[in-house]
C-alpha cells in the first residue's frame, strides 16, 4: 500500500495525526491528564450546564442545595434527641462528616447515570468521554463549597470555632475524599453503561455505607463497641477503616469538630474516635495510595469501555 | 503529492444486534447464549481524502456511511482497519447535537463550540460572527426550547462553520433549513475549500456532491462500490439506487409494436447545454414510430427530481382527453409545459408508450433523459417597463 509506506515516515513530524484502530487504546495517565487540561473549557461548559439545568424554572434556585444540608440537620437533631443520645454542638459534628458524604454519594449517582444521561452527545460528538463523570464530581463540588457555607456559618453562629492544628488535617482529607470519589465514580460509570443494574444497587449500596460511617452518629461509639475484640488476631477497630469513608469522615469530624471530647456542663464524654492525629493522618494516608491505585485501575477500565459507549448507548 | 489528510485503510465494522439487548446483568447471565446475529455494516473499506479535497460519501440506507464518518471521528471503534488522520477535525453528525434545551442561544453557542474545540476566548472572538451567520440576533438570549427547528439548524451551523478546523465531517445536515440559508451554507463550504480545507461530506443530495466535491466514493452494503469523479459515481449511484428501490428496473423495455424514434427537451433558451432558469417554458417533444399499425397508443412522461429520485410531474396523452387513434407510421407529441415550476437542480425524464385499454407496455424509457434548473436570478436593475395609468371619477 502506498499511502501507508508514505504516511510512516511523517507521522512522527506530525503530532497531529489521530490514529484509530480495532485497539482499545492504552491509558497513559500523564498523557490523558494533559489531554483533559486542554479540553478543561468542555468540563466547565458542562458544569455550568447541569447547574443551570437543576435549577432551572426553580424559585429558590441554588438554595435547594443548601436546605438538603439543613433539613438534615433539623431530622436528626430532632432524633438524637428523641432517643436521648444528643452530642454537644451536633450541627458542627453532624455537617462536617455529611457534607463529605454528599459529594461523595451525589458524585457517585448522577456520575453512575453521566454517561446515559447524555447519551445524545455520547452518540453524536467526538469528545474525551471522562468528562462527563468529571463534570459530575464538579457539580456535586460546587455544592459542597456552598453547603461548606452552611457549615461555616453554624460554626460562627454557634461560637464554636475553628481548631487550629486539626485544621490542618483538612487538605489531606478532602484530597483523599477527592481521589476516592473520582476513582468510585469512574468505576461504576463504565459499568452503568453495561449493566444497568449497577445504578440501583448503588442506591441500596449507598443506604447501607451511610449508616455504617459515623456520620450521624459518634465515632467514639464504634471504638467503644469495638475495643478489644480481633478478628485474625486483627483489632476489629482498624478492620473498621477498611471503609475509606469512615477514615475520611472521621478525617473531616477532626478537622472541623476539632475536639475528641468537648466539655458541656460536665465531664466531657468522648465524641470522636480516640486516637491521635498522627494516627489518623497515617490511615488517611494509606487510604488515599489505596485510592490513587482505585483511580488508576477504574479510570483505566473507564478508557478502556469508553471507545464503545456510542455502540452500547 | 501532498500527506493525505485522511488515510483509511481496510476498515471493517460489525455490529451485534441483539433481539433484545441484554443491559441487566441478570440478562447477561441467563441468556449467555441469547441469539447474537454479527452484521457488518463496513467490510474492508480503503480510501484517501487528499489535503484539501473534498469528498462526496454517497450511498443509500444503511449503506455504512454514518457509520465510517463516525469511525473517523472517533465516535466508533473499527473492528479491523485503521484510519489515520491529520489536522484539526470537526465533526458534524446532527446539527445542534450538544444543544441542551433549558439553556439560551449565547449558552448553547459556548456549549456547542468548547465540543468542537474552540476555547472561550476563541468563541468570544467568533460569536459575533455566529449570531450574525445563524441570523438570530433578536434571540440570542432566549431558550433554545422556544427556537423553532429551522432556528435551531441555523444556529448549529454556524457555530459549526466557525470552528476553524482543518477537516471538516458533515453528515446529511444541508438538506435541512429553508432554501437561502441551504444556499449559504454551501458557499460557506465552498469558501472551506479555497481555503484548502479537507471536507468529507455525506449526502442523499447527489446534486450537492456534483457541485461541492472533486471526488466521490459510493458505499453499499456497507463496501466501497464506486469511487471517482462526482459525476461518474453518480451516474452508478443513481443506478444501484433504481435497482434497489425496482429489482426489475431496466433502462428500456418493451415490445416495441411502437417504438419511441425521438425525444427533445425544447427549452425557451435553445441550446440543451445549459441550464434552464425555473419557471421558464419547457416542451418535450416525443416522436413515435410503429412498426406495426397500434389502435390504442397513450404516451406519457414523468420527471424525477434528479436528488431524490420522487416523481415531480406527469402526464399523459389519455389524461389530457387526448385518444390517438389507429395509426401505422409516424407521430409527434409534443407536452408544454408553460412554466417549470420546481427549485435548482437536474431533473431526469421517463418516457413511456403503453395501450390505453390494457396498459401493455410498448416501449419506455427510464430516465434516459435530463436537464438541469438553474434559479431565476433576482432582477436587481432598473428596467424600462411601462405603466399603464388610469384616473376614474368615482
Amino acid at each position: 500500500m502506498q499511502p501507508l509506506l508514505r504516511m510512516r515516515g511523517s507521522v512522527a513530524a506530525d503530532a497531529e495525526t489521530a490514529v484509530r484502530t480495532s485497539e482499545p487504546p492504552h491509558l497513559r495517565m500523564g498523557q490523558r491528564a494533559r489531554d483533559l487540561y486542554a479540553h478543561r473549557e468542555i468540563l466547565l461548559n458542562l458544569v455550568r450546564k447541569e447547574l443551570k439545568v437543576k435549577y432551572a424554572a426553580s424559585v429558590l434556585g441554588a438554595v435547594w442545595s443548601l436546605l438538603n444540608p439543613v433539613v438534615f440537620l433539623a431530622v436528626f437533631t430532632f432524633v438524637t434527641r428523641v432517643i436521648g443520645n444528643s452530642l454537644p454542638y451536633y450541627p458542627v459534628y453532624l455537617l462536617s462528616g455529611l457534607l463529605a458524604w454528599n459529594l461523595f454519594s451525589v458524585s457517585l449517582t448522577t456520575g453512575a447515570r453521566s454517561v446515559i444521561d447524555n447519551a445524545n452527545l455520547v452518540k453524536k460528538m467526538s469528545f474525551a468521554r471522562e468528562i462527563l463523570p468529571l463534570a459530575a464530581i464538579g457539580v456535586a463540588l460546587v455544592d459542597y463549597v456552598l453547603q461548606t457555607g452552611v457549615l461555616l456559618l453554624v460554626v460562627i453562629a454557634t461560637g464554636y470555632g475553628l481548631h487550629v492544628p486539626e485544621l490542618s488535617l483538612f487538605p489531606l482529607a478532602f484530597l483523599t475524599l477527592l481521589v476516592f470519589t473520582a476513582a468510585m465514580t469512574f468505576w461504576m460509570a463504565a459499568l452503568n453503561v453495561r449493566y444497568r443494574d449497577v445504578q440501583h444497587l448503588l442506591n441500596v449500596g449507598l443506604l447501607v455505607w451511610f449508616w455504617v460511617t459515623p456520620i450521624v452518629y459518634a465515632g467514639a461509639l464504634v471504638q467503644d463497641e469495638l475495643a478489644g475484640r480481633e478478628l485474625l488476631g486483627v483489632k476489629l477497630f482498624d478492620l473498621y477503616f477498611l471503609n475509606p469513608l469512615a477514615a475520611i469522615v472521621e478525617g473531616m469530624h477532626r478537622a472541623l469538630y476539632g475536639v475528641v471530647a468537648p466539655a458541656v456542663s460536665g465531664a466531657p464524654t468522648p465524641v470522636l474516635v480516640d486516637s491521635s492525629m498522627g494516627w489518623i493522618a497515617a490511615v488517611l494516608v494509606a487510604v488515599l495510595v489505596g485510592s490513587a491505585v482505585l483511580l488508576r485501575l477504574a479510570w483505566g477500565l473507564y478508557f478502556r469501555l469508553s471507545g464503545d459507549f456510542a455502540e452500547e448507548l | 503529492m501532498s500527506v493525505p489528510a485522511l488515510e483509511i485503510v481496510e476498515v471493517s465494522k460489525k455490529f451485534r444486534l441483539y433481539r433484545e439487548k441484554p443491559t441487566s446483568l441478570k440478562a447477561r447471565l441467563l441468556h449467555s447464549r441469547m441469539q447474537v446475529e454479527d452484521f457488518w455494516a463496513l467490510r474492508d473499506v480503503s480510501f484517501d481524502v487528499a489535503e484539501g479535497g473534498s469528498l462526496g460519501l454517497i450511498g443509500h440506507n444503511g449503506s455504512g456511511k454514518t457509520t465510517l464518518l463516525k469511525i473517523v471521528a472517533g465516535i466508533l471503534r473499527p473492528t479491523s482497519g485503521i484510519v489515520r488522520q491529520r489536522g484539526r477535525l470537526a465533526a458534524l453528525l446532527e446539527l445542534g447535537a450538544g444543544f441542551h434545551p433549558e439553556l439560551t442561544g449565547k449558552e448553547n453557542v459556548y456549549l456547542n463550540a468548547s465540543f468542537l474545540g474552540l476555547s472561550r476566548k476563541e468563541t468570544d472572538r467568533a460569536y459575533e460572527d455566529v449570531v450574525a451567520f445563524a441570523e438570530l440576533e433578536d434571540f440570542m438570549d432566549n431558550q433554545v426550547k422556544f427556537y423553532s427547528s429551522g432556528m435551531l439548524v441555523r444556529l448549529g451551523f454556524a457555530v459549526a462553520v466557525h470552528v476553524d478546523p482543518e477537516v471538516l465531517l458533515i453528515d446529511e445536515v444541508l438538506a435541512v433549513g429553508d432554501e437561502a440559508f441551504q444556499a449559504k451554507c454551501l458557499d460557506r463550504i465552498g469558501t472551506f475549500r479555497r481555503e484548502g480545507r479537507t471536507i468529507v461530506l455525506v449526502t442523499h443530495a447527489l446534486d450537492t456532491v456534483r457541485q461541492i466535491c472533486d471526488r466521490a466514493v459510493m458505499l453499499h452494503h456497507g463496501m466501497v462500490h464506486a469511487t471517482g469523479a462526482p459525476d461518474d459515481v453518480v451516474r452508478e449511484m443513481r443506478y444501484v439506487l433504481l435497482g434497489v428501490a425496482d429489482s426489475g428496473f431496466v433502462p428500456e423495455e418493451g415490445t416495441r409494436e411502437a417504438e419511441i424514434a425521438n425525444v427533445e427537451l425544447i427549452r425557451a433558451s435553445g441550446t440543451s447545454d445549459r441550464p434552464m432558469l425555473r419557471g421558464d417554458p419547457l416542451a418535450i417533444q416525443v416522436d413515435v414510430r410503429t412498426n406495426e399499425p397500434v389502435d390504442d397508443l397513450d404516451v406519457d412522461f414523468q420527471i424525477l427530481d434528479g436528488a431524490t429520485n420522487h416523481p415531480v410531474l406527469e402526464a399523459k396523452t389519455s389524461a389530457g382527453g387526448i385518444v390517438i387513434g389507429r395509426f401505422d407510421g409516424k407521430k409527434r407529441v409534443r407536452f408544454r409545459i408553460p412554466a417549470f415550476p420546481y427549485t435548482a437542480g437536474k431533473y431526469w425524464v421517463t418516457i413511456g408508450l403503453t395501450s390505453r385499454e390494457t396498459g401493455h407496455l410498448y416501449h419506455v424509457q427510464t430516465q434516459r433523459y435530463e436537464f438541469e434548473v438553474a434559479d431565476a436570478p433576482r432582477v436587481q436593475d432598473r428596467v424600462d417597463v411601462s405603466v399603464d395609468i388610469e384616473v376614474e371619477d368615482l
